[in-house]
């Protein structure tokens, strides 16, 4: 063997190590959420094959007793209300700091700019007051209005796509007579789509994995979303982990699915929020 | 309004045009509509911005010198009393040195992903499937990682049985001491965030242009050459991104070890000991003080990388 083929062997060998280390600690749950009680307690190993890989008896278990289907009905409702208001909110700030000039611009940019700087979990002691006091404490709307406050990320996406519409389509619409608000609606929001679709993703997908927001603002247990009700899975089932894997794969497969179908959209989606 | 339209606007009041003709001077209400227009699209941003960012950072700052417990209607001004308390207890300041091993993993998180972003940058079979496995642990449930990895270590779990195989028997408790378990959780982090920093990598990686590797190829330049003379300057401002987004991440770990130990066996963090702080032992002065001392940190580093590495895609404007 030549040394290109030795280095080429090599990159492979790491490719597949590195395949190993991800999917080998969810194909243990996968395979132990397909077992039975009792072929747990024989205990025979983590990566042992069930004896029916059709057992969805503990899918059940976890859908029922977790609570999952209210879980997913509030992740729901969080995520329309959470995603609509980032996706208006973003592109009205976008089309405001771009297409005017007013007095404290400025000002208002550096706002945005050194809020992105502050991490969320640092403030969280007071934003609790703030929450509390507006009497949106163990409601839904805490996390809603926590999503849709704090994205600076997406104002960035959506700035970026402002500022390669035309001028002139703005001009010509106002020519014939149109307001601000009507060259808003009529030609920016439409022409921010492929802007509107990274938001959706990546909003999407850091609001249903988020854990740390509902768990401080939503402590009742029908408020339950689908990472918080996860997590109370840590009590009844305690060392059940037939149950635990059951419900961990149920939250991570609408995730899969999503990715396979989007899966070119949500790299470009991550490169440009994180990249800002 | 655009610039050009204002400016129009601005000579037909000065009635300074007199060659084309002008629209009617605009009178005063539509200025005074037209100058309101910006702050009427900004008003709920703003509003938003200012209630959940600002508000508690100027309210963090006024609890950090009391002793408010966070539900009385009581409080008192205690002077620096709060940060005397977080520099000199040794207990409080611990929870630096976990932050350590988070900072340790993400070094070898950052060289991993720039080796795999580099391979799989060029051409490779089964490309688009070695990517995904690398990326898709980023978008998975916080909660979910916490369990596979609970059951990942726990004993007679994957680990255990994998280890097995290779007939190693191993009888230890992974996250039963201060070390390893930290070393696991660590682990778990770079296993949830390799994916981010890889694609990001990527994407740098592929927006330089490809007759760059052509000619240094011409020149006789090997793989390595390329990395180090293409690749590694190419991506610079994203690298310098990463460091710092690994630097503050590193200081504000929760998720992962709040999950999986609930801070046991010395894996508390920064931002656990400060939740545990605020809501169990109702210390909100104290531990607004230590978000302060952290949200300083975290804006020093940035300042330090903006300095640095002076980054023209930053600004917002």
């Amino acid at each position: 063997m030549n040394r290109r083929a030795v280095a080429r062997t090599l990159v492979y060998l790491s490719l597949i190590a590195a395949t190993v280390v991800v999917l080998l600690p969810l194909a243990a749950v996968v395979l132990t959420s397909l077992k039975s009680e009792s072929e747990m307690a024989n205990d025979s190993g983590a990566l042992a094959l069930p004896d029916d890989l059709l057992n969805l008896h503990n899918y059940a278990t976890a859908f029922e007793d977790g609570r999952m289907l209210s879980a997913f009905a509030n992740t729901a409702i969080i995520l329309l209300f959470a995603i609509g208001g980032t996706v208006l909110i973003g592109s009205m700030t976008a089309y405001a700091i771009d297409r005017f000039t007013f007095r404290f611009k400025k000002l208002v940019v550096a706002l945005f700019l050194v809020a992105a700087l502050v991490p969320g979990v640092t403030t969280q002691v007071a934003t609790f007051q703030i929450v509390n006091s507006f009497g949106m404490f163990d409601s839904l709307w805490a996390p809603i209005a926590l999503y849709m406050g704090t994205d600076i990320v997406s104002i960035y996406i959506f700035l970026q796509f402002v500022r390669s519409i035309p001028t002139s389509l703005d001009e010509a619409a106002r020519l014939d007579g149109a307001n601000a608000f009507t060259i808003y609606r009529k030609i920016i929001f439409p022409l921010l789509k492929p802007a509107i679709a990274t938001v959706v993703i990546v909003k999407g997908i850091t609001t249903y994995n988020d854990f740390y927001i509902p768990f401080l603002y939503m402590p009742s247990e029908d408020l339950g979303v689908i990472s918080t009700s996860l997590f109370r899975f840590k009590g009844p089932f305690g060392a059940h982990w037939e149950t635990i894997s059951a419900g961990a794969v149920l939250v991570i497969l609408p995730t899969l699915i999503v990715f396979l179908l989007l899966q070119r959209f949500i790299y470009n989606g991550f490169m440009k929020g994180a990249t800002r | 309004m655009t610039e050009t339209t204002e400016k129009a606007a601005l000579k037909a009041t000065a009635g300074a045009a007199p060659t084309a003709p002008e629209p009617a001077p605009a009178p005063r209400t539509a200025r005074l509509w037209r100058g309101a227009t910006p702050w009427l699209f900004l008003l709920a941003p703003l509003a938003l911005l200012i209630v959940f960012t600002y508000a508690p950072i100027a309210n963090m700052v006024a609890y950090s010198f009391t002793d408010w417990d966070g539900v009385s209607p009581e409080l008192h001004y205690t002077g620096t009393e709060n940060y005397a308390e977080l520099f000199t207890r040794s207990d409080l300041f611990e929870v630096f040195w976990v932050s350590g091993y988070y900072l340790a993993a993400s070094v070898f998180q950052i060289v991993a992903a720039l080796y795999f972003a580099t391979i799989l940058s060029f051409n490779v079979r089964f490309r688009n499937f070695f990517k995904g496995v690398l990326f898709f642990p980023y978008l998975i449930n916080g909660v979910a990682i916490g369990f596979v990895f609970l059951y990942f270590f726990q004993d007679g779990g994957t680990l255990d049985s994998v280890l097995g195989l290779f007939g190693v028997e191993t009888d230890r408790a992974w996250l039963g001491t201060p070390e390893s378990a930290n070393t696991s959780l660590a682990a778990v982090s770079v296993w949830r965030y390799l994916g981010l920093n890889f694609v990001l990598f990527l994407g740098a990686i592929q927006s330089i242009p490809g007759e760059l590797y052509e000619a240094a190829e011409l020149d006789g330049a090997n793989r390595w050459h390329q990395f180090r003379y293409i690749i590694a300057p190419g991506i610079k401002p994203v690298l310098s991104l990463t460091v710092i987004l690994s630097i503050s991440g590193s200081l504000s770990v929760f998720e992962i070890p709040y999950i999986m130990t609930g801070g046991a066996t010395g894996t508390e963090t920064f931002v656990i000991q400060t939740v545990k702080l605020a809501f169990q032992f109702n210390k909100t002065g104290l531990a607004s003080a230590a978000a302060v001392v952290l949200l300083l940190i975290v804006l020093a580093v940035s300042w330090v990388q903006r300095r640095l590495v002076p980054d023209d895609k930053v600004d917002l404007a």
